[in-house]
């Protein structure tokens, strides 16, 4: 039907004008193209589906039950509340870190860019999960860390590097320190977007470099670095499991505690794969409000938000667009 | 538009003597090229001088020289007494650190030839931005002084409007305010009309004309030989990183003396 309304020609080559919903006596009634390939390729997929689910769920290999008993079980939701805890601080604190070390790097400054250079290289050049392992076997290394001068004996106080440095904190700054240098060339790769005009604009108004940084550079940067740093989000949850090796008790090392003693591996990764699912689900909404709010200024007219059409539908009255109606 | 523009009062007379920047033999090379081969001249105070010159001739360069977005590689700028990107302390005379050359540079506008205003914030936003920011002024006296700006730069209805909403001579006149509002004593043009619709080009040069007519000290890089001949004190025409010829717009305009000033002015007329 829409077809035969789109398809609009005017006889006398004058441009074509979008035609009323009636349309008119000159339109082309068309049959709209078919695709009956995609209705077999439908079929074919929902009946694999179909057989799959019915397979896992007549399987007497998995016990149903202990899936739907452990997916709210307080241990689980416990990992749950660390492996969120672990994500968001260790994400706000490696973009801070991040953005010093891109600035570092794009600075002029040598021993700035080499630090970071350094930094970057060390941090970006080996395995996250050795990482860990490092910095949950720091006492390994240092037994003791110590507050004085070095080369001397004086010392203001010294702690048992496993009383600082408990799993829980070392999980964090592994994970933290290494995002960061991930972070860094993101958010330099945002800064170098922004066209050198703006720089020059900036200086012209006699603002600091300091001050351009962040009320010029990095806003419009944000437009660039915000999706990948999305992806990097979602990564870092699911990174977060590899803290089972120093036993941080977040979601993946609570199910495998309780799968070691119930013996039920197959539904506690059901269960775990479940609650990943629903986190990285979750997480993808702060990123399209953050999307919008730094791409305001970049289109004409912004679109509204699902909830906005949302609200609007209840309405029945189409809201004003958001933009200039000069 | 008949309101003054600049809230400073200037004086009347355009034949202010007072130098006010004073350029000697400033020399620039990129690399092993010599794009400006010692420029000397002098802008007085309420002064309006066209730059005029073939692309390539260093116009635009000896303009961002002007406020320190290119680095001299000899000779001397100073604006308003002060030496361009250096400090004089106990009769030696240091390079400027960044935030010294921000500061100096808040009293010299620029306009650029793409506009180069900040996407991300509203017409009204770009204009407060650096006087709440850089002067530390009240931020509701900046916006109260940015309505202004925008109501005789002709945009008042706009001050909500994100640059990409703005036509391009809509675009041009918010820098300028954006520039105004800092209160400058010189403000350069970078062929600001250059990336413009031609329809859209005569409300841009009206706001520059009446600058010019309420005193306001300007270098204007441009190939607008009507706006030279109207509103300019003086032009100079630049070729291959020299002043080629000088004088007032009737002398270089109308009576040229070097054959390179005659050939450029026979291609643009």
């Amino acid at each position: 039907m829409r077809a035969a309304n789109t398809l609009t020609r005017r006889q006398d080559g004058a441009p074509a004008e979008l035609p009323p919903s009636g349309g008119g006596a000159d339109d082309v009634v068309a049959v709209p193209l078919r695709h009956p390939w995609r209705w077999v390729g439908a079929a074919v997929l929902a009946f694999g589906f179909a057989a799959l689910a019915s397979s896992l769920w007549s399987n007497p290999n998995i016990d149903h039950s202990t899936i739907s008993s452990y997916v709210f079980h307080p241990r689980i939701l416990s990992g749950v509340g660390l492996t969120l805890v672990l994500t968001v601080v260790s994400m706000l604190v490696s973009t801070v870190l991040g953005v010093l070390l891109a600035v570092m790097r794009l600075s002029r400054n040598p021993v700035m860019n080499a630090f970071a250079w350094l930094y970057i290289w060390v941090f970006r050049g080996t395995p996250l999960l050795i990482q860990v392992v490092f910095w949950g076997y720091l006492g390994l290394l240092y037994s003791q860390i110590s507050l004085g001068v070095p080369f001397t004996d004086f010392t203001v106080f010294s702690v048992d590097t496993n009383t600082l440095v408990p799993a829980f904190t070392a999980g964090l700054l592994a994970m933290t320190l290494n995002q960061a240098a991930y972070s860094a060339e993101i958010i330099r790769g945002g800064m170098l977007s922004v066209d050198s005009g703006q720089h020059e604009a900036a200086s012209s108004l006699g603002m600091s470099p300091a001050y351009t940084l962040f009320r010029v550079v990095l806003p419009q940067a944000m437009r660039v670095i915000i999706p990948p740093m999305g992806n990097e989000t979602i990564s870092m949850l699911k990174n977060t499991s590899l803290l089972s090796v120093i036993a941080v008790l977040e979601l993946y090392t609570v199910a495998t505690q309780i799968s070691s003693q119930n013996l039920r591996q197959v539904e506690l990764l059901v269960v775990v794969s479940c609650w990943y699912l629903f986190l990285t689900s979750v997480l993808s909404v702060p990123q399209y409000y953050l999307e919008r709010h730094y791409g305001r200024g970049n289109a004409r007219q912004q679109s509204p938000t699902p909830l906005g059409r949302l609200r609007a539908a209840f309405r029945k009255t189409p809201p004003a667009p958001k933009g200039l109606q000069p | 538009m008949t309101e003054a523009l600049i809230s400073a009062g200037r004086p009347e007379s355009k034949q202010a003597t007072e130098p006010l920047l004073i350029a000697s033999n400033v020399r620039k090379h990129y690399g092993g090229v010599e794009v400006l081969k010692g420029i000397s001249l002098t802008v007085n105070a309420g002064e309006v001088m066209c730059l005029l010159g073939p692309s390539g001739s260093g116009k635009s360069t000896f303009l961002r020289c002007i406020n320190h977005l290119e680095r001299i590689d000899g000779g001397r700028i100073s604006v308003g007494g002060d030496l361009i990107g250096y400090a004089q302390r106990h009769d030696r005379i240091f390079e400027m650190n960044p935030r010294e050359v921000a500061k100096q540079r808040s009293g010299i506008g620029m306009v650029f030839q793409r506009f180069n205003l900040f996407p991300h914030m509203t017409a009204l936003e770009n204009i407060w931005a650096a006087p709440v920011g850089v002067k530390k002024v009240p931020k509701q006296q900046a916006l109260k002084r940015g309505m202004e700006l925008l109501d005789r730069v002709g945009l008042a209805n706009l001050a909500k409007a994100y640059p990409a909403q703005l036509s391009g001579g809509q675009q041009q006149r918010v820098a300028i305010a954006r520039a105004l509002a800092m209160d400058p004593q010189l403000l350069l043009f970078d062929e600001p009309t250059s990336a413009l619709d031609p329809e859209l080009v005569g409300d841009v040069l009206d706001v520059m004309r009446t600058l010019a007519a309420d005193g306001m000290t300007m270098i204007v890089v441009t190939h607008e030989i009507g706006f030279a001949r109207g509103a300019g004190d003086s032009v100079v025409f630049m070729d291959g990183g020299v002043v080629v010829e000088s004088g007032a717009p009737a002398e270089v305009l109308d009576n040229p003396q070097n054959p390179r000033t005659i050939a450029f002015l026979e291609s643009v007329m």
